[in-house]
């Protein structure tokens, strides 16, 4: 009996081992990967360390790369994720509190229109949102990326469940009686009770539209590619999977620089997803059932 | 605990405001307007009329109205297959990622706290790699020279990366690439989930002489169920969605994979390459019609979401 619950245990924690591997190794390659030449990458043990000096040169040529087009597309990125995030805050957090407290024709059907586009598969909206775009001389410039990026009724969604479970009604109705109006409760009494859903809206915006690949890819100039598209570039760019890409000496992108763009690129990211755990929790756990 | 309390007080919360007609006193009926409308016009704009328009185009003939595009695609020799792939994808992705993110919450689950916390960050951190750095960060996994991984690749007499990634092995391919980066999301989600069962059920179980597997399956599974099936929704729209990956092996692999492997690469290629805007957008409605009856599955049937 005991044996047999050892065993269990030991079972057990291999499987974890496993599978700590499998999630770990990928990203503890991806910080030794820069540190080697893209002969040593490719023939030394895929943890060996090459040195510190390599990954200092690696950053530097990545950087510098064509003209930096690397800070470029970074600067991009920040400005589609950044104003992306702002808007959806703009319309997703009001429209969140309106829905939850306060009452108007139609109110029942903007929840339900919100839970299913919230769940439809967004990209399948791409082709028809550039046409759309192309309509109205969009194509080409920030607004045919951030729009659709302001547009997140998983944000309402999240604003609503919010509004409705965590604000008392009795706060909002004592302040309307000592004579405010509806935008000066919205303003002065829910917002800034709201900061936790602020938080929490502005977390899954900005990842979603940081590693959106697709849309910028349809809508974005060649000037305004973003970092997950500068990626592909690069991809192209190296003789290691194209071997059509051999360029001039000190030009080319080989394995380490492709493993340093891809760790830049998703910096932003890691840093975010350091400090945010419990608020993925919390949304998701909030965005599958309302108290 | 937290959630059944919520759910109580949410109750006599609404059953109050029932009371007085669902108002809280001194509330106008057209400030609510106000409040929803940006997001209204953003809906309208960029959620129902792009929706709308794909399926009038889609719909849209020479002759005025039918479904001659929905045909065409249909007998277009790439259109089966890439369903067929995405589907095959999405069986091997969503019963792996639910048996083992299901299994890793309740492992990690009863560890210690301090232990679990270095557990959850090392399955969860991936996640910030989504879209074309995992593609990036994969290329190499699956190149035999150099991965850490090459044990495997050469077990099964793979030299080279085309080895790899040969047609066969796509949908195997790209679940690996959508585990990696969304099931560490989800166990700390599932993990969270089981967090708020309450201590006492699982000490009365135990006292009961319940084993910690059966403790697991009888009593934490059930209880975690509905997150199970949200897991599964949105990952399913998720995965039908596919696109960078395929998008960077067929770069990576010189045209090996093919640029219209999934539906969405499909309806890219229409659209772009070929310039038939009605044959990509019924392949866009064809995917946005299965989407949107597993959504409406799940609002009204799955019960969910509570609409209150």
């Amino acid at each position: 009996m005991l044996a047999r619950r050892y065993a269990y245990r030991v079972i057990g924690l291999l499987v974890l081992l496993a599978f700590v591997a499998f999630f770990g190794v990928p990203m503890l390659w991806l910080l030794l990967a820069p540190t080697k030449t893209d002969f040593q990458l490719a023939n030394q043990s895929p943890f060996a360390f090459g040195s510190l000096g390599r990954w200092v040169g690696t950053f530097n040529h990545v950087i510098n790369y064509q003209g930096q087009l690397m800070l470029g597309w970074l600067k991009n990125s920040a400005i589609y994720s950044g104003g992306g995030t702002a808007l959806a805050l703009l319309a997703a957090i009001p429209a969140g509190y309106g829905l939850a407290l306060t009452q108007f024709i139609g109110r029942r059907a903007l929840l339900g229109i919100t839970l299913v586009v919230m769940i439809m598969p967004a990209t399948a909206l791409v082709m028809p949102l550039f046409l759309e775009a192309a309509a109205v001389h969009l194509v080409g410039t920030v607004w045919a990326v951030i729009l659709p990026f302001a547009f997140f009724p998983f944000g309402t969604y999240l604003a609503y469940i919010y509004f409705s479970s965590s604000i008392p009604k009795d706060l909002l109705a004592a302040a309307r009686i000592d004579g405010a109006g509806e935008w000066g409760v919205f303003r002065h009494v829910a917002l800034p009770l709201a900061r936790p859903i602020v938080a929490l809206v502005a977390f899954f915006a900005f990842v979603a539209d940081w590693t959106n690949y697709y849309l910028p890819f349809v809508m974005a100039s060649q000037s305004g590619t973003p970092v997950t598209v500068g990626l592909q570039i690069l991809v192209s760019a190296s003789p290691r999977f194209t071997p059509t890409a051999a360029g001039y000496a000190g030009s080319e992108i080989f394995g380490p620089d492709l493993a340093m763009a891809t760790l830049i690129a998703a910096l932003p990211i890691l840093i975010i997803f350091l400090f945010a755990q419990r608020m993925l929790v919390k949304g998701m756990l909030a965005g599958a059932t309302k108290g | 605990m937290v959630v059944s309390d919520e759910r109580v007080s949410a109750r006599r919360r609404r059953r109050a405001g029932g009371q007085r007609g669902g108002l809280p006193a001194g509330t106008s009926r057209t400030a609510g307007y106000g409040f929803v409308a940006i997001y209204v016009v953003l809906l309208l704009a960029l959620g129902v009329a792009p929706a709308v328009y794909a399926i009038a185009l889609a719909l849209s003939t020479s002759g005025g109205v039918g479904f001659s595009h929905f045909v065409n695609t249909f007998n277009f020799f790439e259109f089966a297959p890439a369903f067929e792939h995405v589907a095959e994808f999405e069986g091997i992705w969503l019963v792996s990622q639910t048996v083992f993110v299901v299994l890793l919450a309740l492992m990690v689950h009863t560890l210690k706290r301090r232990v679990s916390v270095a557990f959850r960050l090392i399955f969860y951190l991936p996640g910030a790699m989504a879209g074309s750095a995992s593609a990036v960060i994969w290329l190499f996994m699956y190149t035999p020279s150099g991965s850490p991984w090459a044990f495997i690749l050469h077990g099964l007499h793979y030299q080279v990366l085309s080895n790899t990634v040969q047609p066969s092995n796509l949908p195997i391919i790209f679940a690996i690439m959508a585990f990696f980066t969304g099931a560490g999301g989800w166990i700390v989600i599932m993990y969270g989930a089981l967090n708020n069962i309450p201590d006492e059920l699982i000490e009365a179980a135990q006292i009961d002489g319940s084993s910690a597997l059966q403790t697991a399956l009888r009593i934490k599974l059930p209880l975690i169920r509905k997150w199970i099936v949200y897991m599964l929704v949105l990952s399913f729209a998720a995965g039908s969605q596919l696109f960078v990956e395929p998008q960077i092996l067929a770069v990576a692999t010189n045209g090996q994979v093919p640029a219209q492997w999934s539906p969405n690469q499909l309806a890219y290629y229409l659209a772009f390459q070929q310039d038939s805007f009605n044959n990509a957008a019924a392949v866009s409605v064809d995917l946005l019609v299965i989407g949107l009856l597993v959504a409406v599955l799940l609002v009204w049937r799955g019960r969910l979401f509570e609409v209150e």
